[in-house]
């Protein structure tokens, strides 16, 4: 890999935070798996973690001795399965630097985050009472990106449907940058909200968001940053993000399926009508009428996953035991050498950054003309897992002209060792096809 | 490692030097010709299968598409197969191979019923693929419907 001199004064290599990569993977018990007699190379990260045995320890402890349901029993083990569940929510608000506690929404995953926001506004948007700033109607307009994943399209798709609002979008740069040349025309007085990913799930793209959340400012929009693949690989803070809300998932940073995070500014979150009406979510119901719990509670009908998100806060101590800066620097490199050692396959096209900066681990690639099915299938017979398909990210997959892509991703636990195998792998897909 | 069961070698040839590849019209004005557009939503293996028919023989099967190896090599036998056979015929290939590849790699083919399809056994074991191996016969089967012969009684014309 190349090495650039830094400046005797500045901050050097071994000033930055490090870890025994060795020792995290021995927390997983996962990777001492063998794959169609292959040692397991695990580069599909991006589409789910894996979980350390801290983990799974603490969700097998919380139903083998803690298991009650949550905030409504005096018995002992509800009040310890209260305390577990508001326990992992106090360590999530400190994760992201979150101003309050109640800030941090449970929810199954970002899908659903981002459809609670969407609802909230469609259910306003028949209100005349409601909120003005979650009213949409015809003229009124919302702002997502080319780059978004499924989840942060559809859902204002449908919402615009509902509500007649337009629904403008970001353009991306052939780099597989976000083009912000039209921000002033783009977002307007028109705009209600600006929904964006943070990190791009298939491009690899860490979206620099500082000039658009302020034009959001001056125009008075919302600003929601899908942070899905970022709050697992980076320091996140959402006072400094100068974002109204977030949305991220649990299983893809070390912690269980089934649970994710709405995080909202207070005020805001205050204003939002209801979405899912249940249990757990009112102040008090009766035949004429209800009326509804404050936030965070107002958005969790139901009983929640509460051995999930006792889990979550589990992989946010082990996150943070080994340092999320480290855990940034580390896939920094990694995405340094993938870069350089794929740039030295023949016929391999990346889409996205080509450079370490501005991105994470996460390359999206084509193989010449091989069918990236019939890539992932070659590798997975060599013990290589990587995700084949569109990513549910279609349009990136228009943008740059092709169905389908290949994508390795990095997490705490990838090495060196294990891109090697992949692009040893690619010479083997190569072989087979050529 | 089963990876030379998956890619057999007449998979990579039929992939690789596709037999009849090609939306074509009808050589007869008097067929009807229908065609069905198939895509596989998990990873966007796209097929369009053209039926040119007049009720009894299928006269011309062609076909476009995009998408992996075994989708494309599977239209490809798919057209070499079942062109210039009686409707009845081509069904009964059609149900056999549709039957090979929900076989879970159980089924043993019969070569003089599917021809080149054999070579689709192995993909019978790899449930993530058999969607891309069946993603043509699917599509055949509805533009087939579609220019009035069917697979079933009542859908046959």
């Amino acid at each position: 890999m190349t090495s650039i001199a830094i400046p005797p004064g500045m901050p050097q290599y071994d000033d930055v935070p490090r870890f025994d990569v060795a020792r995290v993977r021995a927390d997983f018990p996962i990777l001492g798996r063998e794959i169609n007699g292959h040692p397991l190379v695990y580069l599909d990260s991006a589409n789910t973690s894996h979980k350390p045995r801290q983990v799974l320890d603490v969700l097998d402890e919380h139903y083998a001795r803690h298991n009650a349901n949550v905030s409504r029993s005096v018995h002992t083990l509800g009040t310890e399965a209260t305390e577990a569940y508001e326990g992992a929510r106090a360590k999530i608000a400190a994760f992201i630097n979150a101003p309050s506690t109640d800030e941090v929404v449970f929810t199954k995953n970002s899908t659903e985050a981002i459809n609670i926001v969407a609802y909230a506004f469609s259910n306003a948007s028949l209100r005349p009472d409601a909120d003005p700033r979650f009213r949409l109607g015809p003229g009124d307009e919302v702002v997502i990106s080319e780059m978004e994943h499924h989840s942060n399209i559809v859902p204002w798709q449908l919402l615009c449907e509902r509500t007649g609002a337009t629904l403008r979008w970001f353009p991306v740069t052939d780099q597989g940058r976000l083009d912000e040349s039209g921000l002033e025309d783009l977002v307007t007085e028109r705009t209600k909200i600006v929904s964006l990913v943070h990190m791009s799930n298939i491009l690899g793209t860490v979206n620099a968001t500082s000039r658009i959340a302020a034009r959001v400012r001056e125009v008075g929009a919302l600003l929601l940053l899908d942070c899905s693949q970022s709050v697992p690989h980076l320091p996140i803070d959402v006072v400094d993000l100068n974002a109204d809300y977030i949305v991220f998932t649990g299983h893809k940073m070390c912690g269980p399926t089934g649970i994710g995070v709405l995080w909202g500014r207070g005020e805001l979150l205050a204003a939002m009508p209801p979405v899912f009406g249940g249990g757990s979510m009112i102040e008090t119901v009766s035949m004429a009428r209800s009326t509804f719990a404050a936030p965070p509670a107002r958005f969790e009908a139901g009983t929640p996953p509460i051995a999930e998100a006792v889990a979550l806060g589990a992989a946010v101590d082990y996150l943070t035991g080994i340092g999320m800066q480290a855990i940034q620097w580390h896939e920094k490199e990694l995405t340094a050498y993938a870069l350089e050692a794929l740039g030295s396959v023949p016929d391999l096209r990346i889409f996205g950054p080509t450079v370490p900066v501005g991105r994470g681990g996460t390359i999206s690639f084509a193989l010449g003309d091989v069918h990236p099915h019939d890539v992932g299938q070659v590798l997975d017979s060599l013990g290589v897992q990587v995700r084949v398909g569109h990513h549910c990210a279609k349009p990136v997959c228009s943008r740059f002209g092709v169905p389908a892509m290949t994508r390795a991703s990095f997490y705490l636990y990838t090495t060196t060792e294990e891109i090697d195998a992949l692009v040893a792998g690619l010479e083997q897909v190569r072989k087979v096809f050529d | 490692m089963q990876l030379d069961q998956l890619y057999q070698e007449i998979i990579l040839d039929h992939y690789k030097r596709p037999h009849g590849r090609g939306l074509r019209d009808a050589d007869d004005p008097g067929d009807q010709v229908a065609e069905a557009h198939h895509v596989n939503p998990t990873c966007g293996d796209e097929v369009t299968v053209r039926v040119a028919t007049d009720g009894t023989v299928l006269h011309d099967i062609s076909y476009d598409g995009m998408g992996c190896s075994i989708s494309q090599a599977s239209a490809s036998v798919l057209h070499e197969l079942l062109r210039g056979r009686g409707a009845g015929e081509a069904f009964e290939v059609h149900e056999a191979f549709v039957e090979l590849m929900s076989g879970r790699g159980q089924v043993t083919p019969d070569e003089d019923v599917l021809g080149d399809g054999v070579a689709f056994a192995g993909v019978a074991r790899y449930p993530a693929r058999v969607k891309c191996a069946l993603l043509p016969w699917m599509a055949f089967k509805d533009a087939a419907a579609r220019a009035g012969v069917g697979v079933s009684p009542e859908v046959k014309a």
